[in-house]
């Protein structure tokens, strides 16, 4: 069998500030495991919305076993037997299997016969469900099993599960996969989502590779290599390097020796036997894709969440690996954690208020617990004069900067402390190329004046550029470093994508 | 599946107007409906509505007795800000007034006999510290158990209102007292003086106007109150900066402990002047309508206490004149309560009906 099952023609789909989608087409095959490989905001999820009636399409055509396919909701969608498993759950917590079963179906049904077509299914699949189960007892893995089985319900040719293995531990992987391939001896087809270059080459028969939201290539498996497909799917937009290493001293002054935590949960990495160092005046970069222990190393290092760590952390010889972040603030180290609103800023507070949130020994804002309102006032404004940030005024609510303007403010506020250390985390998600460059300078110019500083970014182009080392997380490890100088992209890639990590 | 139900979608920009009207629609609302309440019952709606809430301060005595409501209710109030504030919701005032009330009251009972003017400012500070200790319970369950303070401290009140009704019938029974359930009467020394000769408005009223100016100064000049703040608006914004999570639950459930146990020894050493089953009529509990209808914010508690106190004034007058029960007062204050939240939720949120499939 070799017919067309789905094909996609010209899909485009825009959101206010991007364009998430750009003029996708391509064609899935009847019965086979067609893999959509894209990085973290390649545009797969939009895609799959639009796909399963979540979104419209701004333009483009869907056929369906050659019918064109309009569909405006996902239970249309189901109807026309195209069923999906959301990589976040949507199940009702409090409720049994079984009544989150009964809720999933669209048409009438009786109790009796759906028990029978659980029954059946549970057992066709060897996917063993216990309907009384509250949904709050069951693991991941567990919950997934409910989801798949409600769709399987419905009884659909193409199965789309996206991200499906990003809450599973690596046994309820293989029983997904083994589900999967039972699925497809049906002769149903998968489409299946995902940024692992390893379950790409494992288990799909075909490609397609998205980046910055459109189709780079789509291709038979056998054709591809994990190089070829890390590079599709990072792109060699690199730039040149040109960090220069000289002003590095040999002193090392932070060090991670061996770190790990563990947190008994699917939403949380754990994190094994993280170890780096960091030289005066050197940019240490951290690379991989989200959700691999990113925001929870982040964590250890600025001190907002040290429970049951193991190892430590030292900064010129003083052991920090417990200290809370005001702690750590009193040794110079200052930190720019991923989320600007609500995390490095309070939108409810003005630009002024929000410099207190982040203090430095002797900075002069407080004088027995008063605060000095005059003095942070100046400080606010001079962190808008030295960082061209754009604001009405030192009194306007943080949230109602762009979140350029916000990033180079809370990057100001840092710098401007004359940090020994700067921890960052993504410093220039989500905001435009001007600030971009502001932002990168300043953090090229900053460690050119003694000031260490570990980037972790999911950005290589950003890494490659500001960084004079790079590792990579990758599912809670960190790879040994290398210098950016000597290092390219299909290796690193390939690190990201989990390959050279035991 | 329930397709046919209109859905709340955020409002990307609530207006700042409507969000600072919130108190004044809901309070017309309360009024609009409870007119209507009045006319089913059979009443004239102007005639009900002047009883309810113009006769009661038409005149001096009137205004005293609003003051006298309102002192306790706009203390409570703002100790709970500082907990409601923190996003701790701490329900538990009633308990804390009952604890102030009984340590400060206690100490008058000890000094029924005895003549000097240490023996009220003693009583005060064994108020704040009753309510304060009954308040640190909830405090320490949550940071040590991650208990939820809406349920210990709710159950708080009830074995605080136990341990008093113990002491009354039992160990702090007045000996002439023909088995009453109450205590002697405090001392001279122990009562809050009268501020105007003939009128009950005591000098309770100074010390909330004290404790108003106070929590007006912690919000707005100190660190703590700019903690208390952060962490209120985003609690992980607060971990970044460093702040202890812990000692702000703390101090949060201290502050509004001790202002309730102030309150509820206001109430005894004040109007009552000594400890028996019923000091006060669930003034903890309406002070959380205060402190939300005072948007959290010192004056306009001072407002919303006022206009929280007449319902309890207009209670007793439509219960005199209109031979209602005086439980309508808590049901203007149940529909103020009521309106508040919907307003509130109108501004940020929108109906949005949903389309057809």
């Amino acid at each position: 069998m070799d017919s067309t099952i789905l094909k996609i023609d010209n899909i485009s789909k825009s959101f206010p500030r991007v364009k998430a989608n750009k003029n996708i087409s391509f064609n899935i095959k009847r019965n086979t495991v067609h893999a959509l490989l894209g990085e973290n905001g390649a545009g797969k999820s939009t895609f799959v919305k639009v796909l399963y009636g979540l979104l419209k399409p701004d333009e483009g055509f869907m056929y369906f076993n050659d019918n064109l396919l309009n569909i405006q909701s996902p239970s249309e969608a189901r109807q026309k037997k195209i069923g999906m498993v959301f990589q976040h759950f949507s199940l009702f917590d409090s409720l049994t299997v079984r009544e989150n079963l009964i809720l999933g179906i669209d048409q009438d049904m009786s109790f009796s016969d759906l028990q029978k077509k659980v029954n059946n299914i549970s057992e066709k699949y060897q996917l063993p469900l216990d309907l009384d189960a509250p949904i709050n007892t069951l693991s991941a893995g567990q919950k997934q099993r409910v989801e798949i089985v409600r769709i399987l319900l419905q009884d659909p040719e193409l199965l789309i599960m996206d991200e499906p293995t990003s809450v599973l531990t690596p046994q309820e992987v293989k029983s997904l996969f083994k589900t999967l391939d039972k699925l497809l001896k049906e002769g149903r087809t998968i489409l299946y989502i995902t940024h692992k270059l390893e379950e790409v080459i494992n288990l799909c028969d075909e490609v397609t590779i998205l980046r910055d939201g459109a189709v780079i290539d789509s291709s038979k498996l056998e054709n591809e290599t994990a190089e070829s497909l890390a590079t599709k799917m990072l792109g060699k937009k690199l730039s040149e390097i040109k960090t220069d290493y000289d002003h590095i001293k040999d002193s090392i002054n932070f060090k991670a020796h061996n770190l790990a935590q563990n947190f008994n949960n699917p939403f949380n990495t754990d994190l094994k036997n993280i170890s780096f160092e960091v030289k005066e005046g050197e940019i240490f970069g951290i690379a991989g894709i989200a959700g691999n222990g990113q925001s929870e190393l982040m964590n250890l290092l600025t001190g907002e969440n040290v429970d049951d760590v193991d190892g430590s952390i030292t900064f010129n010889n003083t052991e920090i690996t417990n200290f809370n972040p005001k702690k750590r603030r009193d040794l110079s180290i200052a930190f720019v954690p991923e989320n600007r609103l609500g995390h490095s800023a309070v939108p409810e507070l003005t630009l002024a208020e929000n410099v207190l949130l982040s203090q430095f020994p002797n900075n002069g804002f407080l004088k027995n617990g008063m605060i000095n309102y005059k003095n942070i006032e100046i400080q606010a404004k001079k962190i808008v004069d030295e960082f061209n940030v754009v604001t009405p005024g030192v009194d306007a609510k943080a949230s109602s900067l762009s979140g350029g303007n916000l990033q180079k403010f809370v990057i100001g506020r840092e710098i401007l402390s004359m940090p020994k250390l700067l921890i960052i985390s993504h410093p220039t998600w989500g905001i435009d190329a001007g600030a971009e460059h502001t932002i990168r300078k300043s953090l090229i110019e900053l460690a050119k004046n003694g000031t260490s500083i570990i980037v972790i970014s999911q950005d290589l182009d950003e890494l490659f550029e500001i960084s004079h080392r790079i590792s990579v997380i990758f599912n809670g490890n960190l790879s040994k470093s290398v210098d950016t100088a000597k290092i390219s992209i299909a290796e690193i890639g390939l690190l990201m994508g989990g390959k050279g990590f035991v | 599946m329930f397709n046919f139900l209109p859905e709340l979608k955020v409002r990307e920009n609530p207006s700042s107007i409507m969000n600072f009207s919130v108190p004044v629609v809901a309070v017309f609302l309360t009024i609009v409906t409870g007119s209507l309440i009045f006319a089913m019952m059979g009443f004239d709606p102007i005639f009900a509505l002047h009883t309810f809430f113009i006769s009661p301060i038409s005149n001096t005595y009137g205004i005293s007795e609003l003051l006298v409501k309102a002192t306790p209710l706009a203390l409570i109030a703002v100790g709970l800000s500082f907990c409601f504030k923190n996003n701790l919701y701490n329900i538990g005032a009633e308990g804390q007034l009952t604890m102030g009330a009984v340590i400060g009251g206690g100490i008058g009972i000890y000094f029924h006999d005895t003549q000097g003017f240490w023996v009220l400012p003693l009583m005060i500070c064994g108020g704040a510290i009753g309510g304060a200790l009954w308040g640190m319970i909830p405090a320490f369950l949550k940071i040590k158990f991650n208990t939820n303070e809406i349920l210990t401290s709710l159950m708080l009140v009830y074995i605080a209102l136990l341990i008093l009704d113990y002491l009354v019938v039992g160990p702090w029974k007045d000996p002439n007292g023909f088995s009453f359930p109450k205590t002697r009467k405090f001392g001279d020394s122990g009562r809050m003086p009268l501020l105007f000769s003939g009128l009950r408005v005591h000098f309770g009223i100074i010390i909330t106007l004290i404790g108003i100016f106070a929590s007006w100064f912690i919000f707005s000049k100190t660190m703590l109150g700019y903690q208390l703040k952060v962490t209120g608006f985003s609690p992980v914004a607060s971990r970044y900066a460093g702040f202890s999570q812990d000692k702000l639950v703390y101090i949060a459930f201290i502050i509004a402990g001790a202002f309730a146990g102030i309150a509820g020894l206001g109430e005894v050493s004040g109007p009552i002047g000594l400890l028996y089953r019923d000091i006060s009529p669930n003034y903890g509990f309406t002070a959380i309508i205060v402190a939300f209808l005072g948007r959290l914010h010192p004056i306009g508690i001072i407002f919303a206490s006022l206009i929280i106190a007449l319902t309890y004034l207009g209670a007793e007058d439509a219960q005199l004149f209109m031979q209602i029960p005086a439980a309508v007062g808590f049901v203007f204050q149940g529909l103020v309560l009521f309106y508040l939240l919907g307003a509130e939720l109108l501004v940020n949120y929108k109906i949005v009906l949903r389309k057809r499939v």
